[in-house]
């Protein structure tokens, strides 16, 4: 064989590898906020709390959590009026292994337990109630500029490799997954609307798109619809696997809530 | 991994390749049949079903957001309408690169020589579609004659 035909051969078979493992390699190295791809003027606005407008939904979670419930506690009972005992460390963890239940917890699943259990309130039926969402909103708020900081080395491993097929598979008949956007074009432009890498450290967060705080999966049931697909529950196994590789990607990055975006 | 297993299954057939299936009438009978197509040499050369398009459709539905919706990846020379996205390449002079029957095939289904494109395969057969919203269930993208309309609206960007 000559030496051509040799570095060929070679060539042809590190494409196959490379190619055979999908998602190996991000198409981005280091993760960016969704900050970084809005305009100067959107950014602004995120960062005037008076000119905010999720801020107003953070004011609809003050309230809530200092209601005071059937069994007259309030959330304030345990964490501190205005939130002053909750653990902002733990608040950028989430989701977090629940050992009684053998899978992921979010932040938001923790808002309905207390709700429920801890207060005795008559129980949010839906995972996606406005007023957990506003609970959800008013307490990672206080997790502000905390980074995201998900452990997936334990428990959470598998679940957060279901989340990742989740996010590389197609759906819907424009046959789209997340990857094909927020991993291989963020920076782009789609129509007006300038793709970013799909982080969750704005979340809960307002949209200007439906002019309201939206959570992480009222935003994917949002783009699944949108690609034609039949988008799953709220609070389903396969969303709560994809916040957690969601979130775990986005790593390091600050949490913004209530972030503004598009 | 089913999907990928057919996208694979699909290229290494893909010079036989008909996508073969006709939808039964008793599925539901709103859908047209599925016109079977034929790659070969990397186009579809013949028309889907035979129909003879209209470009001037064919640039109504490159600009209209539930139909072909070309301009929300591609730059187009389209100057009444803004915002054109940049995820595709530009189309604009497309047919000084590209002959009729590789167009069509990019719009029917460029999953075929791409497998892990964005764009969506227009014409793909939607036996390949997984978690599909029930409105869209068994339907292709576009209808065969809308294909024809755009191809030869793309013929025409010289």
């Amino acid at each position: 064989m000559i030496e051509a035909d040799k570095k060929r051969l070679i060539a042809a078979f590190l494409s196959l590898v490379i190619l055979a493992v999908p998602g190996s390699a991000h198409a981005w190295q280091e993760a960016k906020s969704g900050y970084e791809f809005m305009t100067p003027e959107s950014r602004e606005m995120q960062d005037d709390d008076f000119e905010n407008p999720g801020m107003l939904t953070v004011e609809e979670g003050q309230v809530l959590f200092v209601t005071t419930a059937n069994n007259g506690k309030t959330c304030g009972s345990c964490h501190g009026d205005g939130g002053s005992k909750l653990d902002l460390e733990r608040i950028a963890q989430y989701p977090v292994y629940s050992e009684s239940l053998k899978k992921p917890f979010t932040l938001r699943n923790q808002i309905h337990f207390c709700w429920d259990e801890r207060l005795q309130n008559k129980p949010m039926r839906k995972y996606s109630d406005p007023r957990a969402i506003a609970l959800e909103t008013f307490v990672r708020h206080q997790a502000r500029n905390k980074p995201v900081n998900v452990n997936i080395d334990g428990q959470l491993k598998p679940f957060y490799e279901a989340g990742k097929a989740f996010y590389n598979q197609r759906a819907g008949q424009l046959d789209m997954a997340c990857t094909n956007c927020h991993h291989d074009f963020p920076g782009r432009k789609l129509r007006g609307q300038t793709l970013s890498q799909g982080h969750s450290n704005g979340f809960p967060t307002y949209r200007l798109a439906n002019s309201r705080v939206n959570g992480l999966h009222e935003r994917f049931r949002q783009c699944q619809h949108r690609f034609r697909a039949k988008a799953l529950k709220s609070g389903s196994e396969e969303y709560v696997n994809l916040e957690v590789y969601i979130n775990a990607i986005g790593n390091g990055l600050e949490i913004e809530t209530p972030a503004l975006r598009y | 991994m089913r999907q990928e297993f057919n996208r694979l299954s699909e290229v290494t057939v893909l010079l036989l390749l008909g996508c073969g299936l006709v939808m039964s009438a008793e599925e539901n009978p709103a859908l047209e049949p599925y016109y079977e197509w034929q790659i070969e040499a990397f186009a579809i050369n013949a028309p889907l079903g035979g129909l003879v398009g209209n470009p001037e459709n064919g640039r109504k539905i490159a600009i209209t957001r539930k139909k072909g919706n070309c301009i929300a990846c591609h730059v187009m020379p389209i100057p009444e309408v803004e915002f054109h996205g940049n995820l595709g390449p530009s189309l604009t002079g497309l047919a000084s690169r590209r002959t009729e029957g590789q167009i069509r095939l990019r719009i029917v289904d460029g999953k075929q020589l791409n497998p892990t494109t964005v764009m969506p395969g227009y014409y793909r057969n939607p036996r390949y579609f997984n978690q599909v919203r029930k409105s869209f269930k068994g339907k292709t993208v576009l209808t065969a004659q809308e294909i024809e309309d755009l191809v030869v609206y793309l013929m025409t960007l010289q």
